[in-house]
Protein backbone atom coordinates (compact mmCIF):
# COMPACT_ATOMS: atom_id res chain seq x y z
CA UNK A 1 0.00 0.00 0.00
CA UNK A 2 1.25 3.44 -0.73
CA UNK A 3 0.07 6.10 1.21
CA UNK A 4 0.66 9.93 0.15
CA UNK A 5 -0.38 12.40 3.36
CA UNK A 6 -0.36 15.63 2.33
CA UNK A 7 2.56 15.67 -0.19
CA UNK A 8 4.54 19.19 -1.22
CA UNK A 9 6.86 18.85 -3.37
CA UNK A 10 9.34 22.11 -4.81
CA UNK A 11 12.52 21.56 -7.29
CA UNK A 12 15.37 22.83 -5.61
CA UNK A 13 16.61 24.58 -8.44
CA UNK A 14 14.08 25.99 -10.65
CA UNK A 15 12.36 26.92 -7.25
CA UNK A 16 8.96 25.56 -8.66
CA UNK A 17 6.01 23.97 -6.19
CA UNK A 18 4.99 21.02 -8.68
CA UNK A 19 2.95 18.71 -5.78
CA UNK A 20 0.83 21.34 -3.18
CA UNK A 21 -0.67 19.11 -0.67
CA UNK A 22 -1.38 16.02 -2.17
CA UNK A 23 -3.07 12.95 -0.19
CA UNK A 24 -4.03 9.74 -1.67
CA UNK A 25 -3.88 6.11 -0.96
CA UNK A 26 -2.88 3.54 -3.64
CA UNK A 27 -4.16 0.11 -1.97
CA UNK A 28 -2.76 -3.09 -3.37
CA UNK A 29 -3.48 -5.24 -6.29
CA UNK A 30 -5.17 -1.76 -7.60
CA UNK A 31 -4.83 -0.32 -11.20
CA UNK A 32 -4.46 3.86 -10.82
CA UNK A 33 -4.17 6.02 -13.99
CA UNK A 34 -2.81 9.80 -12.85
CA UNK A 35 -4.21 12.10 -15.66
CA UNK A 36 -3.73 15.52 -16.79
CA UNK A 37 -2.17 18.33 -18.26
CA UNK A 38 1.39 18.64 -18.66
CA UNK A 39 3.16 20.15 -15.80
CA UNK A 40 0.56 19.06 -13.58
CA UNK A 41 2.83 17.17 -11.74
CA UNK A 42 2.00 13.82 -12.40
CA UNK A 43 5.54 12.57 -12.77
CA UNK A 44 6.60 14.47 -9.58
CA UNK A 45 3.94 12.82 -7.69
CA UNK A 46 5.02 9.03 -8.43
CA UNK A 47 8.54 9.63 -8.13
CA UNK A 48 7.86 9.71 -4.28
CA UNK A 49 5.84 6.45 -4.04
CA UNK A 50 9.81 4.88 -5.27
CA UNK A 51 11.80 7.39 -3.04
CA UNK A 52 13.17 8.46 -6.36
CA UNK A 53 11.85 12.06 -5.17
CA UNK A 54 11.41 12.75 -1.44
CA UNK A 55 8.62 15.12 -0.22
CA UNK A 56 9.60 19.08 0.40
CA UNK A 57 6.59 18.81 3.24
CA UNK A 58 4.45 15.62 4.14
CA UNK A 59 5.08 11.84 4.07
CA UNK A 60 5.00 8.93 1.50
CA UNK A 61 4.75 5.28 3.31
CA UNK A 62 5.17 2.52 1.32
CA UNK A 63 3.85 -0.46 3.28
CA UNK A 64 3.64 1.49 6.12
CA UNK A 65 7.84 2.66 5.60
CA UNK A 66 8.26 6.19 5.80
CA UNK A 67 10.39 7.03 1.90
CA UNK A 68 12.96 8.96 3.91
CA UNK A 69 14.27 5.94 6.45
CA UNK A 70 14.72 3.87 3.67
CA UNK A 71 17.00 3.44 0.71
CA UNK A 72 16.05 4.00 -2.62
CA UNK A 73 17.45 0.25 -3.62
CA UNK A 74 15.32 -1.20 -0.84
CA UNK A 75 12.13 0.62 -2.31
CA UNK A 76 12.99 -0.32 -5.78
CA UNK A 77 12.98 -4.00 -4.90
CA UNK A 78 9.19 -2.97 -4.05
CA UNK A 79 8.35 -0.72 -6.30
CA UNK A 80 9.56 -0.41 -9.75
CA UNK A 81 9.45 2.57 -12.04
CA UNK A 82 9.90 3.03 -15.89
CA UNK A 83 10.74 6.13 -16.68
CA UNK A 84 8.41 8.22 -19.94
CA UNK A 85 11.82 8.48 -21.97
CA UNK A 86 13.19 5.28 -22.04
CA UNK A 87 16.86 6.80 -22.98
CA UNK A 88 17.07 7.87 -19.31
CA UNK A 89 17.37 4.19 -18.45
CA UNK A 90 18.72 2.17 -21.54
CA UNK A 91 22.73 2.29 -21.06
CA UNK A 92 23.64 -1.73 -22.07
CA UNK A 93 25.18 -2.56 -25.06
CA UNK A 94 22.90 -5.53 -25.54
CA UNK A 95 18.89 -5.71 -24.64
CA UNK A 96 20.07 -8.96 -22.84
CA UNK A 97 22.39 -6.92 -20.50
CA UNK A 98 20.11 -4.23 -19.91
CA UNK A 99 17.16 -6.50 -18.46
CA UNK A 100 20.09 -8.67 -16.76
CA UNK A 101 21.28 -5.29 -15.29
CA UNK A 102 19.23 -4.78 -12.02
CA UNK A 103 18.73 -8.58 -11.43
CA UNK A 104 22.62 -9.17 -10.72
CA UNK A 105 22.45 -5.80 -8.56
CA UNK A 106 19.81 -7.38 -6.48
CA UNK A 107 22.41 -10.36 -6.15
CA UNK A 108 19.81 -12.79 -8.05
CA UNK A 109 22.03 -15.78 -9.00
CA UNK A 110 22.73 -16.86 -12.77
CA UNK A 111 20.37 -19.63 -13.62
CA UNK A 112 17.35 -17.11 -11.93
CA UNK A 113 18.62 -13.96 -14.04
CA UNK A 114 18.54 -16.31 -17.33
CA UNK A 115 15.07 -17.48 -17.06
CA UNK A 116 13.83 -14.10 -15.94
CA UNK A 117 15.80 -12.39 -19.01
CA UNK A 118 14.16 -14.90 -20.70
CA UNK A 119 10.89 -14.19 -19.23
CA UNK A 120 10.62 -10.89 -19.89
CA UNK A 121 11.76 -10.52 -23.14
CA UNK A 122 9.45 -13.15 -24.52
CA UNK A 123 6.46 -11.42 -22.85
CA UNK A 124 7.43 -8.48 -24.49
CA UNK A 125 7.86 -9.80 -28.09
CA UNK A 126 11.66 -8.95 -28.10
CA UNK A 127 12.87 -11.95 -28.27
CA UNK A 128 14.83 -11.40 -31.46
CA UNK A 129 16.71 -8.27 -30.21
CA UNK A 130 18.34 -9.79 -27.30
CA UNK A 131 21.75 -9.40 -28.27
CA UNK A 132 20.87 -6.01 -30.29
CA UNK A 133 22.10 -2.81 -28.83
CA UNK A 134 19.15 -1.02 -28.10
CA UNK A 135 20.13 2.07 -29.21
CA UNK A 136 19.46 0.14 -32.37
CA UNK A 137 15.61 -0.04 -31.96
CA UNK A 138 13.07 1.95 -32.84
CA UNK A 139 11.37 4.43 -29.81
CA UNK A 140 8.62 2.17 -29.22
CA UNK A 141 11.06 -0.89 -29.04
CA UNK A 142 13.27 0.85 -26.53
CA UNK A 143 10.01 1.64 -24.44
CA UNK A 144 9.34 -2.15 -24.38
CA UNK A 145 13.52 -2.58 -23.17
CA UNK A 146 12.89 -0.44 -20.56
CA UNK A 147 9.44 -2.09 -19.33
CA UNK A 148 10.87 -5.94 -19.70
CA UNK A 149 13.81 -4.63 -17.47
CA UNK A 150 11.95 -3.53 -14.28
CA UNK A 151 9.53 -6.07 -14.88
CA UNK A 152 12.42 -9.14 -14.67
CA UNK A 153 12.68 -8.55 -11.07
CA UNK A 154 8.59 -8.65 -10.54
CA UNK A 155 8.06 -5.98 -8.07
CA UNK A 156 4.52 -5.80 -5.94
CA UNK A 157 4.11 -2.13 -7.55
CA UNK A 158 4.86 -1.11 -11.32
CA UNK A 159 4.74 2.11 -12.07
CA UNK A 160 4.33 3.78 -15.59
CA UNK A 161 5.39 6.71 -17.01
CA UNK A 162 3.10 7.70 -20.14
CA UNK A 163 3.46 3.80 -21.36
CA UNK A 164 1.79 4.57 -24.67
CA UNK A 165 4.23 6.81 -26.41
CA UNK A 166 5.50 5.68 -29.87
CA UNK A 167 3.67 2.35 -29.48
CA UNK A 168 1.70 1.19 -31.86
CA UNK A 169 -2.09 0.35 -32.09
CA UNK A 170 -1.63 -3.75 -31.71
CA UNK A 171 1.09 -2.80 -29.05
CA UNK A 172 -1.26 -0.94 -27.18
CA UNK A 173 -4.08 -2.99 -26.77
CA UNK A 174 -0.77 -5.95 -25.70
CA UNK A 175 0.17 -3.54 -23.53
CA UNK A 176 -3.65 -3.01 -21.71
CA UNK A 177 -3.67 -6.87 -21.71
CA UNK A 178 -0.64 -7.32 -20.69
CA UNK A 179 -1.40 -4.61 -17.47
CA UNK A 180 -4.78 -6.26 -16.94
CA UNK A 181 -3.45 -9.51 -16.80
CA UNK A 182 -0.60 -7.99 -14.03
CA UNK A 183 -3.32 -6.64 -12.11
CA UNK A 184 -4.95 -9.75 -12.34
CA UNK A 185 -1.92 -11.73 -10.56
CA UNK A 186 -2.53 -9.02 -7.51
CA UNK A 187 0.19 -6.30 -8.79
CA UNK A 188 -0.42 -2.89 -7.95
CA UNK A 189 -0.26 -1.02 -11.46
CA UNK A 190 -0.02 2.99 -11.83
CA UNK A 191 -0.20 4.78 -14.96
CA UNK A 192 1.11 7.99 -15.35
CA UNK A 193 -0.82 8.95 -18.97
CA UNK A 194 -3.29 11.91 -21.15
CA UNK A 195 -4.09 9.11 -23.03
CA UNK A 196 -7.44 9.17 -22.54
CA UNK A 197 -8.59 6.56 -25.22
CA UNK A 198 -6.04 3.98 -23.65
CA UNK A 199 -7.88 4.83 -20.20
CA UNK A 200 -10.91 4.61 -22.15
CA UNK A 201 -10.11 0.72 -22.86
CA UNK A 202 -8.75 -0.15 -19.50
CA UNK A 203 -11.18 1.61 -17.26
CA UNK A 204 -9.29 1.64 -14.27
CA UNK A 205 -9.10 4.00 -11.31
CA UNK A 206 -8.44 7.79 -12.50
CA UNK A 207 -6.97 10.19 -10.26
CA UNK A 208 -7.24 13.68 -12.09
CA UNK A 209 -4.12 16.56 -11.49
CA UNK A 210 -4.69 20.18 -11.79
CA UNK A 211 -1.51 22.49 -10.99
CA UNK A 212 -0.52 19.92 -8.36
CA UNK A 213 -3.57 18.86 -7.01
CA UNK A 214 -5.62 16.50 -7.10
CA UNK A 215 -9.05 17.47 -8.20
CA UNK A 216 -10.93 14.31 -9.32
CA UNK A 217 -10.52 10.81 -8.02
CA UNK A 218 -12.94 7.67 -9.26
CA UNK A 219 -14.09 5.19 -12.11
CA UNK A 220 -12.94 6.24 -15.72
CA UNK A 221 -16.40 6.17 -16.40
CA UNK A 222 -17.25 8.73 -14.38
CA UNK A 223 -14.63 10.95 -14.00
CA UNK A 224 -13.45 10.92 -18.32
CA UNK A 225 -17.17 11.81 -19.09
CA UNK A 226 -17.68 14.77 -16.74
CA UNK A 227 -16.97 17.73 -18.55
CA UNK A 228 -16.50 20.16 -15.88
CA UNK A 229 -13.87 18.13 -14.31
CA UNK A 230 -12.57 17.15 -17.40
CA UNK A 231 -12.38 20.41 -18.71
CA UNK A 232 -10.58 21.62 -15.33
CA UNK A 233 -7.80 19.35 -15.94
CA UNK A 234 -7.32 19.99 -19.73
CA UNK A 235 -8.33 16.44 -20.92
CA UNK A 236 -10.29 16.06 -24.12
CA UNK A 237 -13.09 13.34 -23.14
CA UNK A 238 -12.20 10.20 -25.23
CA UNK A 239 -13.76 10.39 -29.27
CA UNK A 240 -17.07 8.17 -28.45
CA UNK A 241 -17.94 10.15 -25.26
CA UNK A 242 -18.01 13.02 -27.35
CA UNK A 243 -20.51 11.77 -30.01
CA UNK A 244 -22.50 10.47 -27.25
CA UNK A 245 -22.71 14.32 -25.34
CA UNK A 246 -23.36 15.67 -29.09
CA UNK A 247 -26.79 13.22 -29.18
CA UNK A 248 -27.42 14.08 -25.19
CA UNK A 249 -30.86 15.94 -26.64
CA UNK A 250 -31.75 12.86 -28.35
CA UNK A 251 -31.62 11.12 -25.39
CA UNK A 252 -28.92 9.17 -25.12
CA UNK A 253 -26.50 8.58 -21.91
CA UNK A 254 -23.68 11.20 -21.79
CA UNK A 255 -21.27 8.92 -19.64
CA UNK A 256 -20.26 6.16 -22.43
CA UNK A 257 -16.56 5.47 -23.18
CA UNK A 258 -16.24 2.18 -25.00
CA UNK A 259 -16.93 1.73 -28.49
CA UNK A 260 -18.73 -1.54 -28.43
CA UNK A 261 -21.16 -0.45 -25.94
CA UNK A 262 -21.45 2.63 -27.95
CA UNK A 263 -22.36 0.45 -30.65
CA UNK A 264 -24.83 -1.73 -29.01
CA UNK A 265 -26.62 1.35 -27.65
CA UNK A 266 -27.12 3.05 -31.19
CA UNK A 267 -28.41 -0.24 -32.99
CA UNK A 268 -30.67 -0.87 -30.01
CA UNK A 269 -32.06 2.55 -30.55
CA UNK A 270 -32.08 2.37 -34.60
CA UNK A 271 -33.65 -1.12 -34.52
CA UNK A 272 -36.47 -0.16 -31.92
CA UNK A 273 -36.74 3.25 -34.66
CA UNK A 274 -37.02 0.74 -37.26
CA UNK A 275 -39.38 -1.55 -36.37
CA UNK A 276 -42.09 1.69 -35.44
CA UNK A 277 -42.35 2.52 -39.18
CA UNK B 1 3.94 19.33 -58.88
CA UNK B 2 5.81 16.71 -56.89
CA UNK B 3 8.04 18.44 -54.25
CA UNK B 4 9.21 14.61 -53.00
CA UNK B 5 9.66 11.64 -55.62
CA UNK B 6 10.69 8.67 -54.20
CA UNK B 7 11.58 5.40 -56.57
CA UNK B 8 12.39 1.93 -55.37
CA UNK B 9 14.13 2.99 -52.53
CA UNK B 10 15.95 0.61 -50.12
CA UNK B 11 17.98 1.59 -47.00
CA UNK B 12 19.82 -0.71 -44.81
CA UNK B 13 21.77 0.19 -41.74
CA UNK B 14 25.02 -0.06 -41.39
CA UNK B 15 25.37 -3.75 -39.85
CA UNK B 16 22.36 -4.40 -39.80
CA UNK B 17 20.96 -8.03 -41.55
CA UNK B 18 17.98 -6.79 -43.51
CA UNK B 19 17.06 -3.58 -44.87
CA UNK B 20 14.57 -0.97 -43.11
CA UNK B 21 12.84 -0.47 -45.86
CA UNK B 22 12.69 -2.10 -48.88
CA UNK B 23 11.13 -0.57 -52.44
CA UNK B 24 9.48 1.97 -51.31
CA UNK B 25 8.09 4.24 -53.97
CA UNK B 26 5.78 7.36 -53.29
CA UNK B 27 5.36 10.77 -54.79
CA UNK B 28 4.35 13.70 -52.84
CA UNK B 29 2.89 16.81 -54.41
CA UNK B 30 3.63 20.51 -53.25
CA UNK B 31 0.90 21.40 -50.58
CA UNK B 32 -0.12 17.96 -49.22
CA UNK B 33 -0.76 16.90 -45.47
CA UNK B 34 0.70 13.19 -45.56
CA UNK B 35 0.14 10.97 -42.71
CA UNK B 36 2.63 8.34 -42.73
CA UNK B 37 1.46 5.34 -39.85
CA UNK B 38 2.12 1.54 -39.49
CA UNK B 39 2.96 -0.62 -36.75
CA UNK B 40 6.13 0.39 -34.77
CA UNK B 41 9.43 -0.82 -36.06
CA UNK B 42 7.87 -0.46 -39.89
CA UNK B 43 10.23 1.62 -41.27
CA UNK B 44 8.45 5.11 -40.79
CA UNK B 45 11.08 6.48 -39.25
CA UNK B 46 13.69 5.57 -41.53
CA UNK B 47 11.78 6.73 -44.63
CA UNK B 48 11.82 10.26 -42.83
CA UNK B 49 15.08 10.27 -42.38
CA UNK B 50 16.05 9.70 -46.03
CA UNK B 51 13.95 13.04 -46.65
CA UNK B 52 16.41 15.01 -45.15
CA UNK B 53 19.52 13.25 -46.24
CA UNK B 54 20.54 12.11 -42.86
CA UNK B 55 19.96 8.72 -44.63
CA UNK B 56 22.53 8.16 -46.01
CA UNK B 57 25.00 11.55 -45.25
CA UNK B 58 24.82 10.90 -41.15
CA UNK B 59 24.07 7.89 -40.83
CA UNK B 60 25.46 6.14 -43.78
CA UNK B 61 24.48 2.11 -44.63
CA UNK B 62 23.04 1.36 -48.10
CA UNK B 63 20.49 3.53 -50.05
CA UNK B 64 19.87 2.17 -53.35
CA UNK B 65 16.84 3.21 -55.48
CA UNK B 66 16.31 7.25 -56.54
CA UNK B 67 14.80 9.95 -54.16
CA UNK B 68 14.31 13.92 -55.01
CA UNK B 69 13.39 16.59 -52.56
CA UNK B 70 12.45 19.71 -53.73
CA UNK B 71 14.30 19.16 -56.97
CA UNK B 72 17.17 17.70 -55.32
CA UNK B 73 18.79 14.56 -55.34
CA UNK B 74 19.43 13.52 -51.94
CA UNK B 75 22.64 11.60 -52.47
CA UNK B 76 24.16 14.54 -54.55
CA UNK B 77 23.37 16.99 -51.50
CA UNK B 78 24.87 17.74 -48.66
CA UNK B 79 22.46 17.56 -45.28
CA UNK B 80 22.66 21.69 -45.10
CA UNK B 81 21.41 22.18 -48.48
CA UNK B 82 18.40 20.05 -47.83
CA UNK B 83 17.54 21.22 -44.24
CA UNK B 84 16.56 24.37 -45.98
CA UNK B 85 14.25 22.96 -47.86
CA UNK B 86 13.42 20.07 -45.31
CA UNK B 87 12.74 20.37 -41.82
CA UNK B 88 12.95 17.23 -39.33
CA UNK B 89 10.92 17.44 -35.99
CA UNK B 90 12.05 14.61 -34.17
CA UNK B 91 10.18 11.78 -31.97
CA UNK B 92 12.37 12.72 -29.12
CA UNK B 93 13.05 16.25 -28.67
CA UNK B 94 15.98 16.08 -26.45
CA UNK B 95 17.58 14.35 -29.72
CA UNK B 96 17.29 18.16 -31.33
CA UNK B 97 17.60 20.52 -28.21
CA UNK B 98 21.58 22.09 -27.32
CA UNK B 99 21.33 25.17 -26.50
CA UNK B 100 21.46 27.39 -22.93
CA UNK B 101 17.93 28.98 -23.87
CA UNK B 102 14.97 28.53 -25.81
CA UNK B 103 15.98 31.30 -27.95
CA UNK B 104 19.57 30.32 -29.09
CA UNK B 105 17.74 27.01 -29.80
CA UNK B 106 15.28 28.93 -32.22
CA UNK B 107 18.05 31.28 -33.83
CA UNK B 108 20.79 28.38 -34.16
CA UNK B 109 19.79 27.21 -37.78
CA UNK B 110 18.98 30.88 -38.56
CA UNK B 111 22.76 31.45 -37.60
CA UNK B 112 23.83 28.67 -39.48
CA UNK B 113 22.30 29.89 -42.57
CA UNK B 114 23.88 33.36 -42.26
CA UNK B 115 20.79 34.76 -41.53
CA UNK B 116 20.50 38.82 -41.26
CA UNK B 117 19.50 40.01 -37.16
CA UNK B 118 16.69 41.74 -38.11
CA UNK B 119 15.44 39.25 -39.90
CA UNK B 120 16.59 36.20 -37.60
CA UNK B 121 14.87 38.22 -34.59
CA UNK B 122 11.55 38.39 -36.16
CA UNK B 123 11.63 34.16 -37.43
CA UNK B 124 12.25 33.78 -33.94
CA UNK B 125 9.38 35.75 -32.51
CA UNK B 126 7.01 34.18 -35.07
CA UNK B 127 8.36 30.44 -34.50
CA UNK B 128 7.86 31.03 -30.77
CA UNK B 129 4.53 32.81 -31.41
CA UNK B 130 3.38 30.12 -33.17
CA UNK B 131 4.09 27.56 -30.67
CA UNK B 132 2.79 29.29 -27.50
CA UNK B 133 6.42 29.15 -26.01
CA UNK B 134 7.20 33.27 -25.44
CA UNK B 135 7.33 33.11 -21.92
CA UNK B 136 10.15 30.16 -21.92
CA UNK B 137 12.20 32.31 -24.33
CA UNK B 138 15.25 32.77 -22.06
CA UNK B 139 14.66 28.87 -20.34
CA UNK B 140 17.27 26.45 -20.87
CA UNK B 141 15.41 23.92 -22.67
CA UNK B 142 16.91 20.54 -20.93
CA UNK B 143 15.32 21.94 -17.85
CA UNK B 144 11.39 22.13 -19.18
CA UNK B 145 9.12 19.19 -19.19
CA UNK B 146 8.79 16.74 -22.15
CA UNK B 147 5.24 18.94 -24.03
CA UNK B 148 7.85 22.23 -23.56
CA UNK B 149 11.07 20.46 -25.13
CA UNK B 150 8.56 19.37 -28.46
CA UNK B 151 7.33 22.82 -29.16
CA UNK B 152 10.78 24.38 -28.84
CA UNK B 153 11.84 21.23 -30.96
CA UNK B 154 8.96 22.35 -33.75
CA UNK B 155 9.44 26.12 -33.39
CA UNK B 156 13.07 25.66 -34.14
CA UNK B 157 12.14 23.81 -37.80
CA UNK B 158 9.59 26.85 -38.09
CA UNK B 159 12.51 29.24 -37.78
CA UNK B 160 13.94 27.86 -40.63
CA UNK B 161 10.68 28.52 -43.02
CA UNK B 162 10.82 25.28 -45.04
CA UNK B 163 8.85 23.82 -47.86
CA UNK B 164 8.88 20.44 -46.17
CA UNK B 165 8.15 19.98 -42.81
CA UNK B 166 8.63 16.50 -41.74
CA UNK B 167 7.05 15.60 -37.96
CA UNK B 168 7.75 12.31 -36.44
CA UNK B 169 5.44 11.62 -33.53
CA UNK B 170 5.67 15.39 -32.19
CA UNK B 171 3.10 15.67 -29.75
CA UNK B 172 3.75 11.98 -28.25
CA UNK B 173 4.92 13.84 -24.95
CA UNK B 174 2.06 16.35 -25.43
CA UNK B 175 -1.69 16.13 -23.54
CA UNK B 176 -4.65 15.81 -25.39
CA UNK B 177 -5.25 19.46 -25.73
CA UNK B 178 -1.68 20.36 -26.30
CA UNK B 179 -1.64 17.63 -28.88
CA UNK B 180 -4.76 19.01 -30.39
CA UNK B 181 -3.07 22.58 -30.17
CA UNK B 182 -0.03 21.70 -32.22
CA UNK B 183 -2.07 19.92 -34.78
CA UNK B 184 -3.89 23.16 -35.19
CA UNK B 185 -0.75 25.41 -35.79
CA UNK B 186 0.56 22.09 -37.76
CA UNK B 187 -2.82 22.44 -40.21
CA UNK B 188 -2.50 26.41 -40.44
CA UNK B 189 1.40 25.76 -41.82
CA UNK B 190 -0.22 23.72 -44.38
CA UNK B 191 -3.53 25.46 -45.13
CA UNK B 192 -2.11 28.87 -45.00
CA UNK B 193 1.75 28.67 -45.98
CA UNK B 194 1.43 26.39 -48.10
CA UNK B 195 4.01 23.87 -46.50
CA UNK B 196 3.99 20.48 -47.76
CA UNK B 197 3.24 18.51 -44.17
CA UNK B 198 3.98 14.55 -43.86
CA UNK B 199 3.16 13.63 -40.26
CA UNK B 200 4.44 10.33 -38.40
CA UNK B 201 1.16 9.60 -36.11
CA UNK B 202 -0.28 6.29 -34.67
CA UNK B 203 -2.99 8.87 -32.76
CA UNK B 204 -5.09 8.75 -35.71
CA UNK B 205 -8.15 9.78 -33.83
CA UNK B 206 -6.94 13.57 -33.52
CA UNK B 207 -4.88 13.71 -37.00
CA UNK B 208 -6.81 12.31 -39.67
CA UNK B 209 -9.46 14.59 -40.01
CA UNK B 210 -6.58 16.92 -41.55
CA UNK B 211 -4.67 14.93 -43.62
CA UNK B 212 -5.13 14.74 -47.78
CA UNK B 213 -3.41 11.24 -47.68
CA UNK B 214 -2.74 8.17 -45.52
CA UNK B 215 -0.02 6.30 -46.10
CA UNK B 216 0.40 2.90 -44.20
CA UNK B 217 3.79 1.03 -43.97
CA UNK B 218 4.48 -2.31 -42.83
CA UNK B 219 7.53 -4.35 -42.67
CA UNK B 220 9.33 -1.37 -44.54
CA UNK B 221 7.07 -1.17 -47.67
CA UNK B 222 4.12 0.77 -47.87
CA UNK B 223 0.74 -1.59 -48.37
CA UNK B 224 -1.40 1.08 -48.46
CA UNK B 225 -2.17 5.01 -49.90
CA UNK B 226 -4.77 6.73 -50.28
CA UNK B 227 -7.51 8.57 -48.94
CA UNK B 228 -8.02 8.34 -45.35
CA UNK B 229 -11.88 7.36 -45.36
CA UNK B 230 -10.46 5.31 -48.27
CA UNK B 231 -8.02 3.65 -46.06
CA UNK B 232 -9.23 3.43 -42.33
CA UNK B 233 -12.39 1.29 -44.08
CA UNK B 234 -10.28 -0.87 -45.99
CA UNK B 235 -9.49 -4.91 -45.14
CA UNK B 236 -6.04 -4.18 -45.14
CA UNK B 237 -5.46 -1.19 -42.58
CA UNK B 238 -7.38 -3.69 -40.21
CA UNK B 239 -5.51 -6.69 -40.36
CA UNK B 240 -2.14 -4.79 -39.81
CA UNK B 241 -3.71 -3.32 -36.67
CA UNK B 242 -3.69 0.27 -37.08
CA UNK B 243 -5.43 2.21 -34.21
CA UNK B 244 -8.34 3.62 -36.80
CA UNK B 245 -10.50 6.35 -35.06
CA UNK B 246 -13.29 5.13 -33.00
CA UNK B 247 -15.94 6.83 -34.59
CA UNK B 248 -14.81 4.89 -37.88
CA UNK B 249 -15.08 2.09 -35.78
CA UNK B 250 -18.38 2.90 -34.74
CA UNK B 251 -19.54 3.96 -38.22
CA UNK B 252 -18.53 0.02 -38.95
CA UNK B 253 -20.24 -1.61 -36.13
CA UNK B 254 -23.19 -0.21 -37.32
CA UNK B 255 -22.88 -0.87 -40.97
CA UNK B 256 -22.43 -4.65 -40.12
CA UNK B 257 -25.83 -4.29 -38.52
CA UNK B 258 -27.29 -3.03 -41.99
CA UNK B 259 -27.34 1.05 -40.18
CA UNK B 260 -25.87 2.95 -43.27
CA UNK B 261 -24.14 6.31 -42.40
CA UNK B 262 -24.31 9.47 -45.08
CA UNK B 263 -20.48 8.65 -45.13
CA UNK B 264 -17.63 7.57 -43.32
CA UNK B 265 -16.55 9.98 -40.23
CA UNK B 266 -12.98 9.99 -39.25
CA UNK B 267 -13.43 12.71 -36.17
CA UNK B 268 -16.53 12.99 -33.10
CA UNK B 269 -18.29 16.00 -34.91
CA UNK B 270 -18.58 14.40 -37.91
CA UNK B 271 -20.08 11.15 -36.53
CA UNK B 272 -22.29 13.18 -34.28
CA UNK B 273 -23.56 15.09 -37.57
CA UNK B 274 -23.93 11.90 -39.66
CA UNK B 275 -25.97 10.10 -36.29
CA UNK B 276 -28.42 12.73 -36.03
CA UNK B 277 -29.59 12.55 -39.75
CA UNK B 278 -30.79 8.89 -39.29
CA UNK B 279 -31.68 9.12 -35.73
CA UNK B 280 -34.41 12.13 -36.58
CA UNK B 281 -36.27 10.29 -38.73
Amino acid sequence: MIEVQDVYFTYPLAGVEAVKGVSLTVRNGEFVAIMGQNGAGKTTLVKQFNGLLKPSKGNVLVDGVNTRDISIAQLARKVGFVFQNPDHQLFSETVEEEVAFALKNFGFNEETIEKRVTWALNLLDLTEYRKTSPFMLSGGERKRVALASVLAWDPEVVILDEPTIGQDHQQKETLRQFIIQLNSQGKTVVIVTHDVEFVAECNPRVVLMVQGQIVADGEAKQILTNPDVVLKAFVVPPQITQIFQGLADLGFPTDVIDVSEAGKILIERLEEERSKR
Amino acid sequence: MAIIEVKGLTYTYPGAKKPSISDVSLTIEKGEFVIVTGPSGCGKTTLCRCFNGLIPHFYNGQLDGELSVAGLKVNEHEIHELAQKVGLVFQNPENQLFALSVEKDVAFGLENLGVARDEMRKRVDRALQTTEIEELRERAPHELSGGQQQRVAIACVLAMRPDIMVFDEPTSFLDPLGARKIFEVINELNKKLGITVILVEHRLDLTSHYADRVVIMDNGKIVLNGKPREVFTSEEAKLIGVGIPKATLLWQLLQEKGFPLKGVPTGSEEATRFLREVLKK
